[in-house]
C-alpha cells in the first residue's frame, strides 16, 4: 500500500525537507499511542451522544427537538442517554487526568507540563499564532511547528475546561439536593445557564472549527488519520511538524519511534468511524443554527 | 303512494266506523286501523304511520290521537291537518324553548330533541332521545361533524366531547351523573354563552361545574381567580379557561400536563417567557415520560394564592415542602432556586445576567476568531497548493 493513498500533502517548500533523504520504503511514525486513539474515540462518542441529547433540550421548543426526543422513546430516555455519556466521559477524563499526575508527578517527567512536547501552552505559541496569520494574509512565512501546534492546544484545553465546567455545572443539576448543601439555589440557575451556554459553544467548536482545522482543510481533506491509525508517514510528519521531526532527527530519537504502516483495515474502519462523526456533527450543526431561523 | 292512497279508499267499511265514533272520546286504536300502515305516507311523501307497538309503551299512550291532533274533529280528516301544539300542555317548557337560542329553529322544535312524537319516552327510560347516555348523540346531529349548527358556523362540538372526560365517562363507562350536554347548558332554555343568564356565560360557569364540583367551585372561589371573577374582574380565567369547554381532560394525564402551562402563559405572560428557560420547561416541552413541574404543581391549580399568603405553597415558608414534592432532600439553600429567573434582566437577575453576557461574550469572541482564523487558513492554503502546483508545473517543464 502507498502513503500517497493516505495523504497527498504538497512538496514542503521550507528546510524539513533537506533534513533527511526519502527512504525507499515510506516510513512511519508513531504519533499516538492506542491508549490516546482509544480516548479520542471515547471522548468524540460520548460527546455526539451528549449533544444529540443536549441539542433537544437546548432548543426544546423546535420542531426536531420532539422528532428526536421521540425517536429514542421520550424524554425520559434522552436523559437517561445523557447521563450515561457523562458518566462513560467523566470516567475517561478522570482516567486522563490520572495518567498525566501518573507520567509528570510518579514518573517525574516534566516534558508533560512544559517543554516542546507539553500541552501546555508557551511564548512560541504565542507567536506562532502571530506568524500563521501573517502568513494568512500573505505577509511573512509559514511558521513551523514542535509536536502540538497551538490549534491543537487549544483544542485540548477547551476540551479540557469545557469538560471541567460542563461536568460541573451538570453534576450540581443531576444532584441538585446534594449540591445545594454548599451551593446557594441560585447558583442552580446559574449552572442551566452555564451548562447550555457552555455546551452550546463546545458543540459549535467542534463541528465547525475542529472539523475544519484538523480534518477538512487541504493538507488533511477529507480526515486526518492519525487519530485513527496512530502513525503518520515520514513526509506528513516533516511537513506538519518539521521542527518536532528536526528535533527528533538530532537528538537520533528518530528510529525509536518508527512504527509498523497502518493495515487497510484500519484505515478503512477510522475512515469508516470518523465520517459517520463528521457527518452526525454536520447534521447536528445544522439543526443547532436552523434552530435560530425557526 | 298511489297504493296507499288506494287503500283509503277502499276501506268503506272502516271509514264508516271511524264516523261513527267521531266526537267521543277517540281511542288511538280507530287511527291506527289506518295509520299502523307503516307505508302510509302524505301527499309530500312524509310517513305518517304510527307504530302502534312503541306508541303505546311511550309516555303518552294514555292519551288520545285527537288530543294532540286538536284539528281533527270529524272522519274524513282532511289531507292537510295542522301542526301538533305541545304547549297546550307543555307550557312551561314551550314558552322557555320561545326565548331559547332554539326559537328560530324551522324544525318541530319538540320532536328535533325527543325525536318521533309518537315514541316519546320519559328521560329516565334508555329508549328515551333524551336518557342521559343519549343526549351527546341527539344534540350531536346537529352540534357534530357536517350537522346544522357546523351549517351555521358553529364548532363541531359533540365529538370533542365524546372524547372529553365527560363523554368518556358518559358513553364508555355509562355512567349517569357524567355531565352531558344539558348538565352545563339546560335543555329547554338554552342560551348564548354571551347571555349573561345562560349557565355557560364567563359569571357563571363557576357555579355551573361547581352543581357537580362543589369542592373544587370552594377551593376556586378562595383563590386570586375566583375572588377576581366574584368582584367582576372577566379577565382572570374560569374553569373552561383553563380546562376548556367540550374538550375536557383528565388533569394528570400528560397530554394536558404539557397543553396547561402555555394556558397559564396565555395571561402571566413574564412568568411563562421566564418558566421557558429553565430545565423545568425545556424537559416538560419535549413531552414523554419524564413530568417536570409545570405552573400548578407549585401554585397550586383551583386555590391559587399570592405569594404573600402563608397558605401559599410558595410562600417562603412552604417551599421546602412545595419543592420537596419532587425533588427529595431539598432544604433551605435548594429552595433558593429562582424558577422563574430572567437571565436577561439586570435588574431582576444580576448576577445571572452578568453570568450569561459572560458566557455569550466568551461564545461569540471565540467562534468568530476561530472562524476569521479558518476562513483564512482555508483561503491561504488553496492559494498555496495552486502556486506549489505551478511550481511544481515549471519544474517539469
Amino acid at each position: 500500500m502507498s502513503n500517497q493513498a493516505i495523504n497527498p500533502a504538497p512538496q514542503p517548500s521550507g528546510t524539513a525537507a533537506q533534513t533527511s533523504a526519502p527512504a525507499n520504503e515510506p516510513r512511519y511514525f508513531r504519533r499516538f499511542t492506542t491508549g490516546q486513539m482509544w480516548m479520542h474515540v471515547i471522548l468524540f462518542s460520548t460527546f455526539l451522544g451528549l449533544a444529540t441529547t443536549g441539542l433537544p433540550l437546548r432548543f426544546s421548543e423546535s420542531p426536531w427537538a420532539r422528532l428526536m426526543a421521540g425517536a429514542v422513546g421520550g424524554f425520559s430516555a434522552i436523559l437517561a442517554f445523557h447521563k450515561f455519556c457523562a458518566l462513560v466521559m467523566t470516567v475517561t477524563f478522570v482516567v486522563h487526568v490520572f495518567e498525566i499526575l501518573k507520567r509528570g508527578i510518579l514518573r517525574r517527567d516534566k516534558s508533560v507540563f512544559w517543554g516542546s512536547t507539553s500541552m501546555v501552552a508557551n511564548w512560541k505559541d504565542a507567536k506562532d499564532l502571530f506568524m500563521h496569520m501573517r502568513w494568512f494574509i500573505g505577509l511573512g512565512k509559514k511558521p513551523e511547528f514542535e509536536r502540538y501546534a497551538y490549534w491543537e492546544k487549544f483544542d485540548y484545553w477547551a476540551v479540557f475546561w469545557g469538560m471541567v465546567v460542563i461536568g460541573f455545572s451538570g453534576y450540581a443539576m443531576w444532584f441538585a439536593p446534594l449540591f445545594a448543601h454548599f451551593l446557594p439555589g441560585w447558583a442552580l440557575n446559574a449552572a442551566l445557564v452555564i451548562h447550555s451556554e457552555e455546551g452550546l459553544l463546545a458543540i459549535l467548536f467542534i463541528f465547525m472549527i475542529h472539523f475544519v482545522n484538523t480534518h477538512l482543510r487541504p493538507g488533511s481533506f477529507p480526515m486526518d488519520m492519525v487519530i485513527f491509525t496512530g502513525v503518520e508517514s515520514e513526509h506528513e510528519f516533516k511537513v506538519k511538524r518539521a521542527l518536532e521531526y528536526e528535533r527528533m532527527a538530532k537528538e537520533g530519537k528518530l528510529e525509536s519511534r518508527l512504527a509498523p504502516a497502518p493495515t487497510k483495515i484500519g484505515i478503512n474502519l477510522g475512515r469508516v468511524v470518523g465520517f459517520t462523526a463528521i457527518a452526525i456533527g454536520l447534521t447536528l450543526l445544522g439543526l443547532t443554527i436552523s434552530a435560530y431561523f425557526y | 303512494m298511489q297504493s296507499s292512497r288506494f287503500k283509503l279508499r277502499i276501506m268503506p267499511g272502516l271509514a264508516f266506523l271511524l264516523a261513527v265514533s267521531f266526537g267521543h272520546a277517540q281511542p288511538a286504536t280507530e287511527c291506527l286501523a289506518c295509520h299502523s300502515d307503516a307505508t302510509l305516507q302524505d301527499a309530500s311523501g312524509k310517513s305518517i304511520s304510527v307504530d302502534d307497538k312503541k306508541f303505546h309503551a311511550s309516555i303518552h299512550s294514555g292519551m288520545n290521537c285527537v288530543d294532540c291532533h286538536a284539528s281533527i274533529k270529524s272522519y274524513p280528516h282532511p289531507d292537510k291537518v295542522e301542526k301538533v301544539k305541545c304547549e297546550s300542555c307543555h307550557a312551561d317548557e314551550s314558552s322557555q324553548l320561545a326565548t331559547s337560542i332554539h326559537s328560530s329553529s324551522k324544525d318541530h322544535p319538540c320532536t328535533s330533541c325527543h325525536g318521533n312524537a309518537h315514541e316519546i319516552f320519559p328521560k329516565s327510560d334508555p329508549r328515551s332521545a333524551v336518557y342521559a347516555l343519549n343526549i351527546p348523540k341527539t344534540c350531536g346531529q346537529c352540534h357534530g361533524n357536517g350537522g346544522m349548527a357546523e351549517k351555521h358556523g358553529l364548532q363541531s362540538v359533540a365529538p370533542r366531547y365524546v372524547d372529553s372526560i365527560h363523554g368518556y365517562a358518559l358513553s364508555k363507562e355509562g355512567l349517569l351523573v357524567a355531565a352531558s350536554c344539558s348538565s352545563c347548558h339546560g335543555s329547554h332554555h338554552i342560551l348564548s354563552h354571551k347571555d349573561p343568564n345562560s349557565p355557560t356565560s364567563k359569571t357563571n360557569i363557576p357555579q355551573t361545574c361547581g352543581k357537580c364540583h362543589a369542592g373544587t367551585e370552594a377551593a376556586y372561589m378562595s383563590g386570586v381567580h375566583g375572588k377576581a371573577i366574584a368582584k367582576g374582574d372577566f379577565n382572570a380565567p374560569v374553569c373552561s379557561d383553563c380546562h376548556t369547554a367540550h374538550d375536557i381532560q383528565e388533569p394528570t394525564a400528560s397530554a394536558f400536563r404539557s397543553r396547561s402551562t402555555p394556558i397559564c402563559g396565555s395571561c402571566h405572560k413574564d412568568k411563562f417567557s421566564t418558566y421557558r428557560d429553565t430545565f423545568h420547561s425545556q424537559l416538560g416541552s419535549l413531552g414523554g415520560y419524564v413530568e417536570t413541574a409545570r405552573c400548578w404543581d407549585c401554585h397550586g391549580a383551583h386555590d391559587v394564592l399570592p405569594t404573600s399568603d402563608p397558605r401559599s405553597p410558595v410562600a417562603p415558608n412552604n417551599l421546602i415542602a412545595t419543592c420537596g414534592k419532587c425533588h427529595a432532600g431539598a432544604n433551605a439553600s435548594f429552595v433558593k432556586y429562582q424558577p422563574h429567573a430572567n437571565a436577561h434582566d439586570r435588574k431582576l437577575s444580576p448576577v445571572l445576567y452578568y453570568i450569561r453576557l459572560f458566557m455569550n461574550l466568551l461564545l461569540i469572541s471565540v467562534l468568530t476568531f476561530f472562524i476569521i482564523h479558518t476562513i483564512l487558513w482555508l483561503l491561504r492554503s488553496n492559494f498555496q497548493k495552486i502556486i506549489d502546483s505551478q511550481n511544481g508545473g515549471d519544474k517539469h517543464e
